[in-house]
């Protein structure tokens, strides 16, 4: 049980070379789940190795509870980490692997074997203490990382994503069993992943950054909904989120967004003042798929604008019909209800719910309205 | 694969089978055979020879005590040493840059001949300071020379030696100061194998044990030298088999003088200097009995590898 | 942030860069120190082998480095000129080249058989093979001696300035070291064929590939680095060995390096000048060899005895 504190933390590995983690500052609340995604390469593991005292730090503090631990070696931080690879001790049965870092706390030999066997117990790993590693499939093997790691009773659990090497059915189980798991122990986890969906469905708060900078933090719902820039907006949400570039024309009640393809789409009242500063001046729209719509399929009580496109292919999901769409040569991806009679070749009448249209400065990237604080540093939002 | 005539694969190993059976088989009988015979190998004289091994008759000229005790103490402190060696700058050079540079210093004397090697060390225990390195450190440091490989001050005289003054064999200066080449010789061997062993541990394992608690000494002991083991075992036992052909190397430095005989050398005297072939076949026998619990360690380590594949 | 964080010392760079250079030191000086006495002795052969012959009886090789007018190269003139030692060397290639190459093919073919064929006593005989390792070649000397002699005595066939086969003969040699050199290659290769991919062989018998195919087409070239390793081993033991020669090689005209060099330490007893250019002449082939293999000679030897 901690809050880790990262202080401004910067970490570059050479002279040369660019900031692999670039002013990294963040509370994380006591019992959070936090969740680190982003693209490859732009950082996510450093911050977390960077935690676990497996990097040294080139600049800025890192704390956890109230104790700066800088200088302290990873095996007095008291942290217990998932590697992606797993990184089980391959000469050790899994019950020793499991062990290992209780006998080097010298805790008696009658609770190790109790706590061992209770977390083999949860993750249904039992039969499996006396075999070695290499006997073990890949699911296994992740469970006795997984148990290694509880056993220890940390007070934080880092994990580097470690359901990546897990077939698709697996990950969802495991998934699932990650987030009880979090809830019974009542520990601070902190989670690295490059799969968004992995992160909204497990996150109490997401951190979604890129080239070594934290672009965004807030709880998932926050990031799906008002994501402060085009590289959140692109990179939550799946599929991800159509861009237009549309210019401010008309006036008060007729202030609206006309692309350069052609079509013009009303600005919502709410969105007026905001966009005061950028009569005449271009400015990126995003809407997700999820929000254009099949007019002949309309949900009831939104305010739709209508927009004539041509239908270029359709994907079946089940429930739901990704629709590509072509207007004016830009395309787009609607995401609409299944019973949509569009055919690819045709033309078809899609309605973009005007409420959930996400404006963008094109220059800085930044959302269109954004209080300027909040540019600045995300506050950390309540934990839920 | 199905349908292989039951005879193919013997083909294939047919140049084997026969130089081994020729080469190594047909000899290491023979040469059992003939330790029970005379000098010449004409009279079957039982356990003569072995008691001459024994009873040492001849200890100035071919001391067979010395010789095993020697051949023990190259088996026991060249491999330790050797390994020990090895293992310690395998893991310190893995921290630094320069670690193929210092990998590669330690190796050069490994592509050096034994009898280079040997021109190389009487020049460095050269007695006179002046010429030998050893000794003009010693001088620096204020201590006599030492005359490293004679250990006696008397004459030197083929085949017969005084015997030496303080010590009894093994326990000279000159054992130890061969001995100390031959580490020079082979360290570079145990450590270049050994750095890759380590290499091939992947760095998560190490992590994943600092972060469960492990200090730098416990990760080397509870996860490197355990994963390494394989590798170790493999060097120790090129090693022992190294050590227990020791030849060159005393071969020409000393010639087996000054009680540094160790068995091959004291073989090779008695089977083509003093022409008893009785006695020298013995003392091979007597290697080949060393040897014996390390054929039966290094067998078990095939089948365990076996296993695991 | 609480004041108290804030005093906690700053993680200034000073402070890192200090740490880094003690905290290491005792690492960067013990590694240093033992590369330093490990290269002496070479480094000594090598600057005394540039000396005159009375300097070197007279004082110690570190004064050369103070003098470097006094490095003269008669040594290795004498060397190479006058005591044989071109033939020597010449003879060290003809005796090693062979040598190394017949130990491969053979044990490769061996390798082969007990990685991917299935006979009676496979198990058992590679077992007894690898034990064969440990036999002192001085035990097998007098038997293969008698043997020669007896063949040579029978009827003798000149090969290449010696006898086909037998006491005095090139071929005697390279049959000799071929046969020494077996129990290790066999292992070595063994290991390295038996972890190459099963789908491998089977992909290449439904494409209609024979055994002779696939070893020649398929297990040859993705052996590279073992080989690389073997060839580095044998090459290194044929050409370092003496025994082997001073037993089985009565015909001083044939004498390798090794043989040349003992003879010259044996006669000319404490005279370091010509045994310095020798000896240091005798490294450099095997040197070579390492330096140009050695990237694979790692990978090699590790195949199959590490992994799991
Ligand atoms: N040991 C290292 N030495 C030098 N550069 C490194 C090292 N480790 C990481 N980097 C660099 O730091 C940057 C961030 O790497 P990091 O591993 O944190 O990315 P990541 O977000 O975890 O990516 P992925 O999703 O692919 O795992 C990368 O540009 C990487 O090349
Ligand atoms: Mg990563």
């Amino acid at each position: 049980m901690a809050e880790v504190t990262y202080e401004h933390v910067t970490k570059r590995f050479a002279e040369d070379a660019p900031l692999a983690v670039d002013d990294f500052d963040l509370k994380v609340a006591d019992q959070e789940f936090l969740v680190l995604v982003g693209p490859s390469g732009c950082g996510k593991s450093t911050t977390l190795r960077l935690l676990a005292g497996l990097e040294e730090i080139t600049e800025g503090n890192i704390y956890i509870e109230d104790r700066l631990v800088n200088d302290v070696q990873a095996k007095d931080r008291d942290i217990a980490m998932v590697f992606q690879s797993y990184a089980l001790y391959p000469h050790m049965s899994v019950f020793d692997n499991m062990a290992f870092g209780l006998t080097l706390r010298k805790i008696p030999k009658d609770e190790i074997r109790q706590r061992v066997n209770e977390a083999a117990e949860i993750l249904g790993i039992a039969e499996l203490l006396k075999r070695k590693p290499r006997a073990l499939s890949g699911g296994q093997r992740q469970r006795v990382a997984l148990g290694r790691a509880i056993v220890r009773k940390p007070s934080v659990f880092l994990f580097d994503e470690p359901l990546s090497n897990l077939d698709a059915k697996l990950r969802v189980q495991t998934r699932a069993e990650i987030i009880k798991l979090h809830q019974s122990l009542g520990t601070t986890f902190v989670y690295v992943t490059h799969d968004q969906t992995e992160a909204m469905t497990m996150a109490t708060r997401i951190v979604v950054m890129d080239r070594g900078r934290i672009q965004q933090v807030g709880s998932p719902q926050e990031l799906y909904e008002r994501p402060q820039n085009m590289f959140v907006a692109g990179f939550i949400g799946s599929p991800a989120m159509n861009f237009f570039d549309v210019v401010v024309e008309g006036d008060g009640d007729d202030l609206q967004l006309r692309a350069v393809e052609g079509f013009a789409v009303p600005v919502p009242p709410e969105k007026r003042a905001e966009l005061a500063t950028y009569k005449r001046r271009k400015v990126v729209m995003g809407i997700r798929p999820e929000n254009i719509h099949d007019n002949d399929f309309q949900p009831p009580n939104i305010r739709a604008s209508l927009v004539d496109a041509q239908v270029d292919v359709t994907e079946m999901m089940g429930n739901e019909v990704n629709v590509y769409l072509l207007v004016g040569g830009h395309a787009f991806l609607a995401r609409v209800d299944s019973r949509t009679t569009a055919r690819p070749g045709q033309n078809i009448r899609a309605a973009f719910d005007i409420d959930r249209l996400h404006l963008f400065d094109p220059d800085t990237e930044q959302m269109i309205g954004l209080p300027a604080e909040v540019r600045a540093s995300a506050p950390p939002a309540e934990s839920s | 694969m199905i349908g292989r005539a039951w005879w193919i694969p013997w083909l294939w190993l047919a140049p084997t089978l026969a130089l081994l059976g020729v080469f190594l088989v047909y000899p290491s009988v023979d040469t059992v055979r003939r330790s029970f015979l005379d000098e010449r190998s004409r009279e079957f004289v039982g356990f003569d020879n072995y008691q001459t091994i024994i009873d040492n008759p001849n200890s100035l000229a071919a001391d067979t005590h010395a010789a095993l005790l020697n051949n023990m103490l190259w088996l026991t402190v060249f491999t330790a040493v050797c390994v020990g060696l090895g293992l310690i700058m395998a893991v310190m050079t893995a921290r630094v840059r320069y670690e193929a540079a210092a990998k590669a210093a330690i190796f050069v004397p490994m592509a050096i001949s034994f009898v280079a090697v040997a021109v190389i060390w009487r020049f460095m225990y050269e007695v006179d300071p002046d010429v030998g390195t050893v000794n003009a450190i010693f001088s620096e440091l204020g201590k006599d020379p030492v005359a490293w490989l004679n250990n006696t001050q008397s004459p030197q005289r083929p085949f017969v030696d005084l015997p030496p003054a303080d010590s009894p064999a093994p326990f000279q200066v000159n054992n130890f100061a061969l001995i100390a080449v031959g580490v020079w010789n082979w360290t570079g061997f145990t450590l270049v194998i050994l750095s890759a062993g380590l290499k091939s541990i992947p760095d998560d394992v190490m992590e994943a044990a600092r972060v469960d608690g492990a200090g730098e000494w416990q990760i080397f002991r509870r996860i490197i030298l355990p994963i390494m083991s394989p590798t170790i075992v493999v060097v120790t036992t090129t090693l022992v088999i190294q050590t227990l052909k020791t030849f060159d190397l005393v071969f020409v430095m000393t010639n087996g003088r000054f009680k540094t005989d160790v068995v091959a050398t004291l073989f090779y005297k008695e089977a083509f200097v003093f022409r008893d072939f009785g006695v020298g076949a013995a003392l091979a026998v007597v290697l080949l009995l060393f040897v014996v619990p390390i054929m039966v360690l290094t067998i078990r380590r095939f089948q365990f590898q076996e296993e695991i594949r | 942030m609480s004041t108290q964080r804030l005093s906690a010392l700053p993680p200034g760079r000073f402070r890192d860069t200090l740490r880094r250079l003690f905290g290491r030191a005792p690492l960067h000086l013990v590694i240093i120190a033992m590369c330093i006495v490990w290269s002496v002795p070479t480094v000594a052969l090598l600057v005394s082998s540039f000396r005159d012959p009375r300097a070197i009886a007279s004082s110690g090789w570190w004064n050369a480095l103070f003098h470097p007018a006094q490095w003269t190269l008669t040594n290795y003139d004498s060397v190479l000129s006058a005591r044989g030692m071109s033939d020597a060397f010449v003879n060290s290639l003809i005796i090693t080249i062979p040598s190394t190459l017949f130990v491969i093919i053979v044990a490769a073919f061996a390798a082969y058989a007990f990685a991917w064929m299935k006979f009676p006593f496979r198990n058992p005989l590679f077992l007894i093979f690898v034990a064969l390792l440990v036999v002192p070649l001085q035990m097998t000397l007098i038997p293969i001696l008698r043997l020669y002699s007896e063949i040579t005595i029978e009827g003798s066939v000149p090969v290449i300035g010696g006898n086909f086969f037998g006491v005095g003969s090139y071929s005697g040699l390279w049959i000799a070291h071929t046969a020494y050199g077996l129990p290790f290659a066999i292992f070595l290769l063994r290991n390295f064929f038996g972890a190459l991919p099963r789908e491998l062989f089977e992909s290449a018998h439904l494409d209609g590939a024979s055994d002779l195919t696939i070893f020649f087409r398929i297990v040859l070239p993705l052996s590279g680095p073992a080989i690389a390793a073997l060839a580095i081993f044998q090459f290194l033991w044929v050409w370092q060995d003496l025994l082997v020669a001073l037993v089985l090689l009565g015909d001083p005209k044939l004498a390798p390096m090794t043989l040349q060099i003992t003879n010259l330490v044996n006669s000319f007893g404490s005279n370091y000048q010509v045994l310095t250019a020798a000896a240091f002449l005798s490294m450099i082939v095997p040197l070579l060899i390492f330096f140009a293999l050695q990237r694979y000679f790692v990978q090699g030897i590790l195949a199959g005895s590490v992994k799991g």
